[in-house]
């Protein structure tokens, strides 16, 4: 099942066009990765998939993305269950200036959620699946901010799982993160496929054939290859594929 | 590096330059501390319970600044209530919502020169529109809101600066868990920016503290007594219109110096209270 089908998708900037035909189907419970050099477009194209571009003043979208089944770009789909359903972790920990709790509660009481004990369970069951219960459960009250960068990263996690997604995107969520931290984080997104489509994008190639299924590369705003991840990375079909992986550009 | 003996023409310049500036910051010093030692010397002795705690009467024979110290607190309240939902909207509105960049750059900078403005044509607008067209004579009322129309761009532009600084990362967060602006707003910006809408708040009680010439024209020089409720919709002076008044008008230096004394204060307290908020908040954003 796809649960995910991206259709010809064009993106501009006012004039730049940083999307180019975009096809992309993307299996429920499985990783993509999307790789490629700076700049050819891979945030861009994570974040029309919960129509973050919504937020950026002269954004033309054309062509099509289809959330299990139904066309998200359509005239009245409710955007806010949209992102409730496909969240997002972004590359730089952003936990809101609150407690460790509040960052987490933020998004079921944005959807409704009051009460109390429904929202402590709500806390504690997404702070475990995020593996760093054990590290805040003692501080619960304290501040966000006060956690370390890695802290953060999974707090983050926590937070966009609180709202009982189906999806999950998350750009470059280790880029910013000490290895250990980032073998955290990769340990606990491989284990989060039993249960939610994760879309990774990624600079660290090793990165990308240690956790994703399928791979897509990107270039200049194009989808050059998109492919079972072993496949791409031990027999990739093009040449730009090649170049890319092998370290000769990029 | 060779250690060479400066030439004694650039030595004599060194050494006269750190003169004079010594001398500037010296003269400088020495007049503020005059200025302030003379107003307090002359002031802090005419502070007395009966002064502060009776009004104006030739029956009694008292001069009290009673009612000019409740005016000064009711023209602050009733110029606060009204100048803050609308400057901390219009922020809210000029940063986060409105769609055209032009018009919005345009009206900063409108509200830049506003604030520039000498206060004395405030005074002058204030008067025919509020107490002649809008027929509220000379009030307190009248007053608060020429001093509204007067603080409404220090409140914006301060709200606006504190609204920018807000890192659009949180923002992106709370709209990627499908909050809506109206919240996003609520909950995660403007926490984040009550640091500026109260230091833009205290800038405006000081400017208020020290504000005489528009309330001469607006608000008038009256040294009754108001009532809790109509006070708002009498003529009254606040404690520097009256500092002006008892010294310019009635001759009574005393009673002057007494008000100066106290406004500089009251000033002092202010200041300290804009510092202060500026410091816990630092300390709050940082942990
Ligand atoms: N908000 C924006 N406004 C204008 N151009 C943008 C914006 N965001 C990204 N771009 C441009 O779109 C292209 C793709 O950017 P992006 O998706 O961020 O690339 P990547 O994530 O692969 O590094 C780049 O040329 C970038 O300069
Ligand atoms: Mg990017």
């Amino acid at each position: 099942m796809n649960i995910i089908t991206a259709k010809d998708l064009c993106l501009w900037y006012d004039t730049l066009q940083a999307l180019k035909n975009i096809d992309v189907e993307i299996p429920e419970k499985t990783i993509t990765a999307l790789i490629g050099p700076s700049g050819c477009g891979k945030s861009t194209f994570l974040k029309t998939l919960n129509r973050m571009n919504d937020l950026i003043p002269g954004v033309k979208i054309t062509g099509s993305v289809c959330y299990q089944g139904k066309e998200i770009y359509a005239p009245g789909v409710d955007v806010s269950e949209l992102r409730r359903q496909i969240g997002m972790v972004f590359q730089k920990p952003n936990p809101f200036p609150m407690s460790v709790y509040d960052n987490v509660a933020y998004g079921p009481r944005t959807h409704g959620i009051t009460s109390r004990v429904k929202l402590n369970e709500i806390v504690e069951r997404s702070l475990r699946n995020a593996v760093i219960w054990d590290e805040v459960k003692d501080r619960l009250r304290k501040n966000a901010l006060g956690l370390s960068g890695g802290q953060q990263q999974r707090l983050c996690i926590a937070r966009a799982l609180a709202v009982e997604p189906q999806v999950l995107l998350m750009d470059e969520p280790t880029s910013a993160l000490d290895p250990i931290s980032t073998s955290k984080i990769e340990e606990l997104v491989t284990s989060l496929k039993e249960k939610y489509t994760i879309v990774i994008v990624t600079h660290n190639m090793q990165q990308a054939v240690r956790i994703s299924d399928q791979t897509a590369f990107f270039l200049l705003g194009e989808l050059i290859e998109y492919g079972n991840t072993e496949q791409m990375f031990s027999k990739p079909k093009e040449k730009r594929t090649e170049g890319y992986i092998t370290g000769r550009f990029g | 590096m060779q250690h060479n003996p400066l030439p004694a023409r650039r030595k004599a310049y060194i050494g006269t330059m750190r003169m004079l500036m010594w001398i500037s910051v010296a003269i400088a010093g020495a007049l503020v501390l005059f200025l302030v030692g003379y107003v307090l010397v002359k002031g802090i002795p005419n502070i007395t319970w009966e002064l502060l705690s009776t009004k104006p009467s030739y029956l009694d024979g008292t001069i009290g600044i009673l009612p000019n110290i409740l005016n000064t607190v009711y023209i602050i309240l009733a110029t606060l209530v009204v100048v803050l939902p609308l400057g901390v909207g219009a922020a809210i509105y000029l940063t986060e919502y409105a769609g055209n960049q032009k018009i919005v750059g345009m009206i900063e900078y409108a509200a830049e020169t506003l604030s520039g403005i000498p206060s004395i044509i405030y005074g002058l607008v204030g008067m025919l529109f509020f107490c002649q067209f809008m027929n509220m004579q000379t009030s307190l009322l009248a007053g608060s809101l020429t001093l509204v129309i007067m603080n409404l761009p220090t409140i914006m532009r301060t709200t606006q600066e504190s609204l920018k600084t807000v890192p659009q990362s949180y923002r992106e967060g709370a709209f990627g868990l499908g909050a809506g602006k109206w919240r996003v707003i609520r909950t995660v910006v403007l926490p984040g920016c009550v640091d500026g809408i109260v230091t833009g708040c205290i800038l405006a009680i000081g400017r208020i503290l020290g504000e005489s010439a528009a309330l001469l024209f607006t608000a008038g020089f009256a040294h009754a007594l108001n009532g809790l409720f109509d006070g708002l919709t009498s003529a009254g002076a606040t404690l520097t219109v009256a500092l002006y008044v008892y010294a310019k008008e009635q001759g009574e230096f005393d009673v002057a110096f007494a008000i100066a004394a106290i406004l500089m204060v009251l000033t002092v307290l202010v200041n300290l209270c804009a510092a202060l908020v500026g410091k816990y908040f630092k300390r709050k954003n940082s942990v």
